[in-house]
């Protein structure tokens, strides 16, 4: 595997039985993401590109294939030590923000630092660091409901980025947002990978979204394809 | 312990829905601590029976007496190390709704049988020196607030004076306890021979016998002797351990045990109905946030574990209330019944079963959501794939 590479996927194959009828999502895909890069995913509904960040975030295995992240192994890996690899390695951010609408922000931050051995005070700290860098220091004790929908993004990513992951996996982050708001989000998530160096990938619909991105991938009936051939 | 915080978020996020469900639970706990205590007061006699103590009634029924003649003939038997005697009174004192428990007993004889009641030596020579005395235990004395020398008048509901009326002028000799809380001491004891030469009715008569033998092996064996010693007699005899003489007395109320069985498996059973579904309900309506624990990595098996300490608590949180409200429900009863159910009390086995029952209800209410969260699969969950 190349040093430069965080994630490469290997003849990827990935299908699903429905009834007696089987449906081919990915055959023989490949793929390389290095390090530091910010890469957005485009395509259109049905094409995989949910599929494919779910094997990305360990949620879901490959049927056949190789997916290798910084020179592990994962595909391999029992629910269990996935669970431990996904706690690790990758902050997850998602359309609809997904907080525990019963924890406050700084609560829903912390949620990751649970599964470390940090101390209370080691995590509260992390905590505010987190919230500082997403401008929410002062809405730590805020619950969901009481915070706009960028806000609530926000403290998403601060809990995406708490335990320092080097992975960041954003599915349509912007999905639920006005443009304005849409535009501080994929702002942060910019600052994210240029100067905290965080590898960012981000599933989105939308052209405007994709352009914060280093370079944008396009995905049609399970294949990647240049732009133009999309188009035609 | 970290994850402590977020079961308790869970479990107080709907603050209407626990009050009930708490509710239902205390209520159960409730019942549960205070029909047990009735059965564990109904069945102290039964538990506090020495097993080489026999009781011998009158086989037609045990309100029948017995001729006094047979307590020399069941001593006779070979077995039989102590023999004594009792009738019982029927006494009240001032009012005949203020029951006074009374046995008219040969003394000697009587405290060797129950060498389980204690009383101190002089207060015991001082009542059997004195034929007009009587043996108050722990719990009537304090009942009626007596103290040794206090001179009671002690009335029949049955049986009347030779010299007129129905009140025996009394002197309290001495106050016996038992040797263990659990023995009974609400009642008191008269001397059998200042009864026998008072009163007016049926003389030289006695209501039960009561007999040690000198090996609980031989129970069954000096039963069936003294029954065949009085078979074909004007007096038949039945002999039981004191232990089945005192459950059948109980179970004349009722077969307790299935009463109490069926009140607290009622119960348990809506209870499990409410607690199981408003568990089942509340995991499901957390589906998509356990299919974010689930990715952010939290393991399935933690959540699994999660679940079941909510729904442990829930049961113990209600359970605590019901047993605590139970005690001092049953603490308060108990000075009031001191008379009718002296051993009613909210015990260390009826807690501890409490407990256990607590753990069960919380497990079985739990399981079935847990297992849920535990097979819960991310992609299922978040509805894409």
């Amino acid at each position: 595997m190349n040093n430069e590479n965080l994630f490469e996927l290997s003849n990827v194959s990935k299908r699903f039985t429905k009834g007696k009828e089987t449906i081919t999502i990915f055959e023989d895909l490949n793929m390389q993401i290095k390090k530091g890069d910010f890469m957005a995913i485009m395509g259109p509904s049905g094409s995989g590109k949910t599929t494919l960040l779910n094997l990305l975030g360990g949620v879901d295995q490959p049927s056949t294939g190789e997916i290798n992240f910084d020179g592990q192994r994962i595909d391999n890996l029992n629910e269990g030590r996935l669970a431990k690899w996904r706690a690790n390695n990758i902050g997850f951010i998602f359309q609809f923000y997904n907080l525990m609408p019963m924890l406050n922000a700084a609560k829903n931050v912390e949620l990751p630092l649970l599964l470390t051995n940090l101390s209370s005070a080691e995590r509260k700290a992390q905590v505010e660091t987190a919230l500082k860098l997403v401008g929410l220091s002062d809405r730590a004790k805020h619950m969901p409901s009481e915070m706009s929908g960028g806000q609530q993004q926000r403290v998403a990513i601060a809990r995406a980025v708490v335990s320092d992951p080097k992975f960041l996996l954003c599915d349509e982050p912007t999905g639920d947002l006005d443009r304005q708001t849409a535009d501080e989000i994929l702002e942060t998530l910019q600052l994210l990978n240029k100067e905290f160096g965080k590898t960012i990938v981000m599933v989105t619909h939308d052209p405007s979204a994709a352009k914060y991105a280093t370079h944008t991938v396009h995905l049609n009936k399970g294949q990647f394809v240049k732009e133009e051939e999309l188009v035609s | 312990m970290k994850d402590f915080y977020l079961i308790y978020k869970n479990l107080t996020r709907k603050k209407m829905r626990l009050f009930l469900t708490t509710f239902a639970i205390f209520i159960a706990f409730l019942i549960f601590g205070a029909v047990m205590s009735l059965r564990s007061a109904l069945n102290a006699g039964v538990e506090m029976s020495a097993d080489n103590r026999l009781v011998v009634v009158h086989k037609t029924s045990f309100t029948n007496p017995l001729p006094y003649s047979y307590v020399n003939k069941v001593q006779a038997i070979e077995g039989v190390s102590k023999v004594t005697h009792a009738n019982w009174f029927g006494g009240y004192f001032q009012e005949p709704a203020n029951q006074i428990v009374t046995f008219a007993v040969d003394p000697e004889t009587y405290m060797e049988v129950y060498s389980d009641l204690v009383v101190p030596p002089e207060q015991l020579a001082a009542w059997y020196s004195n034929q007009t005395g009587m043996l108050v235990g722990e719990r009537m004395a304090k009942a009626n607030g007596w103290q040794v020398g206090d001179k009671i008048p002690l009335s029949s509901n049955i049986f009347s004076r030779k010299s007129g009326g129905q009140t025996w002028e009394m002197e309290i000799n001495g106050i016996f306890k038992g040797n263990e809380d659990k023995i009974d001491t609400s009642y008191v004891l008269m001397h059998y021979k200042y009864f026998n030469e008072t009163q007016t009715f049926g003389g030289d008569n006695v209501g039960w016998l009561i007999l040690n033998t000198s090996n609980a092996d031989l129970n069954e064996q000096v039963s069936k002797a003294i029954d065949t010693e009085f078979a074909n007699s004007n007096a038949e005899t039945e002999t039981s351990t004191e232990q089945a003489f005192n459950k059948a007395f109980v179970d004349q109320i009722g077969n307790i045990g299935l009463i109490i069985f069926g009140v607290v498996f009622m119960a348990f059973f809506t209870i499990l109905i409410v607690v199981g579904n408003t568990m089942v309900l509340a995991i499901r309506e957390r589906t998509g946030e356990i299919a974010v624990l689930k990715t952010l990595g939290f393991s399935s098996i933690r959540i699994f574990k999660m679940v079941l300490v909510e729904s442990c608590l829930l049961a113990f949180l209600g359970g605590l209330l019901g047993i605590g409200v139970a005690y001092i429900l049953i603490k308060g009863a108990s000075e009031q019944m001191a008379r009718f159910l002296p051993n009613l009390s909210l015990d260390q086995d009826v807690f501890l079963q409490a407990l256990l029952y607590m753990l069960v209800l919380g497990l079985i209410t739990g399981i079935a959501p847990a297992i849920r969260a535990l097979r819960l699969n991310i992609i299922t969950a978040f509805g894409r794939g």
